[in-house]
């Protein structure tokens, strides 16, 4: 009773963010301006940290945890990258 | 002692910080984690030190952490605000825009924990920090009263941090 | 799935109770991504995903694997403080340079720069 209910909230979970995920890429796809695209890009890479987490839940490893960190990571230094390139051009100046 | 202990040791706080994280990356209080870490953290904040940033020390660590505590429940309920905002059916009476905000406060972590905290609270973005002449420039989700918000934020949130850097 | 059999009935609903959480409020926040009309608002949108949803689901991690382990595993507070340092950043970030682009533009949606 207890496992299936776990189980069917980490699945409707898991729904619920990769429906998150479509609308962040469908504004990345969309746009109008660069930094929508920027802006959907960043919150793809929080909504997948998230995914990532429920992962491990679901599968009860830890290695889900570090792929999360690195993607937080990476997700934080590109998008301060790319709003560096709208504002200057160039990201290292 | 005073000398050879900032030479040593630049940034106290910092270095514990990352000696924290070090500890946490590797799930272990093992002496071997603890003086690799310890020395890792030492280099690291020297190392920062050639950087020069400014010097701030926090005072009141307890209105530090009351601060803490108020900027979560502010998070909680403005989450719940702009969840309403969002889910409002029509497109009518949503009213956003900029506010140019006169600011007291100086003291350059301040003024970055201000930023952080305004931002990270759903509704408000800190859009521009203008030197010259101490104002801030925010953007603003739910601007129905002007002075409501600026007093919110000088009250709430600018007199305790200028109790804290300044 | 056997490892979910080990977890008590009372972690096993505050999990799931802090996941569902946490990915309604990042659903709703990227709805506000999708509906509102100019960039500065709808800059506001994912700071719910990235500030309580994350932090959701990440308390839910935290007491699921603390349970499932028992021991205290805490290292999610590494994920923690990266967001609270890392997400101000990006949005305030971002802003300024949609408002640097605005504002060469000539746009009319954003104030000028304050002048002497």
């Amino acid at each position: 009773m207890i496992v299936k209910l776990l189980m069917g909230t980490i699945f409707l979970t898991q729904i619920l963010l990769v429906t998150a995920m479509a609308f962040a890429a469908f504004r990345v796809l969309r746009g109008p301006r660069a930094q929508d695209r920027v802006l959907g890009m960043d919150t793809l890479y929080v909504t997948a940290t998230m995914l990532l987490l429920t992962f491990g839940i679901r599968t009860g490893s830890i290695l889900y945890f570090e792929a999360a960190l690195i993607i937080a990571l990476l997700g934080f230094v590109s998008t301060a990258a790319l709003a560096k390139f709208l504002m200057r051009g160039e990201v290292i100046e | 002692m005073r000398p050879a202990m900032s030479r040593w040791l630049p940034y106290p706080m910092m270095t514990a910080t990352l000696l924290g994280v070090w500890l946490l990356l590797n799930e272990s209080v093992a002496p071997g984690t603890i003086i690799l870490g310890g020395v890792l953290s030492l280099a690291t904040a020297a190392t920062l030190n050639t950087l020069g940033l400014p010097g701030g020390r926090l005072r009141r660590p307890r209105a530090a952490v009351s601060l803490l505590l108020l900027v979560l429940v502010d998070i909680v309920r403005s989450n719940i605000a702009v969840a309403k905002i969002i889910l409002r059916p029509g497109k009518g009476e949503r009213v956003s825009g900029f506010l140019r905000i006169p600011l007291d406060l100086r003291a350059p972590y301040g003024l970055a924990t201000l930023a952080c905290i305004l931002t990270a609270t759903p509704g408000t973005v800190w859009v521009a920090y203008d030197r010259s002449r101490n104002t801030i420039l925010l953007h603003i989700l739910d601007l129905v009263d002007e002075q409501e918000w600026i007093d919110l934020i000088k009250g709430r949130y600018e007199t305790r941090l200028m109790e804290l850097f300044e | 799935m056997t490892h979910l059999a080990e977890i008590p009935a009372w972690a096993a609903v505050l999990t799931a109770v802090l996941l569902l959480t946490g990915a309604v409020l990042t659903l709703i926040g990227t709805v506000g991504l999708l509906r509102f009309d100019s960039f500065y608002q709808r800059v506001h949108a994912p700071t719910l995903g990235s500030t309580l949803g994350i932090g959701c689901i990440l308390l839910a991690s935290m007491l699921f694997f603390s349970v499932l382990e028992s021991r205290a595993i805490i290292h999610e507070l590494l994920i923690t403080a990266l967001m609270v340092v890392t997400t101000p950043i990006t949005l305030m970030l971002l802003a300024r340079a949609a408002l640097y682009r605005d504002r060469t533009e000539g746009s009319d949606e954003v104030p000028p720069p304050p002048s002497d």
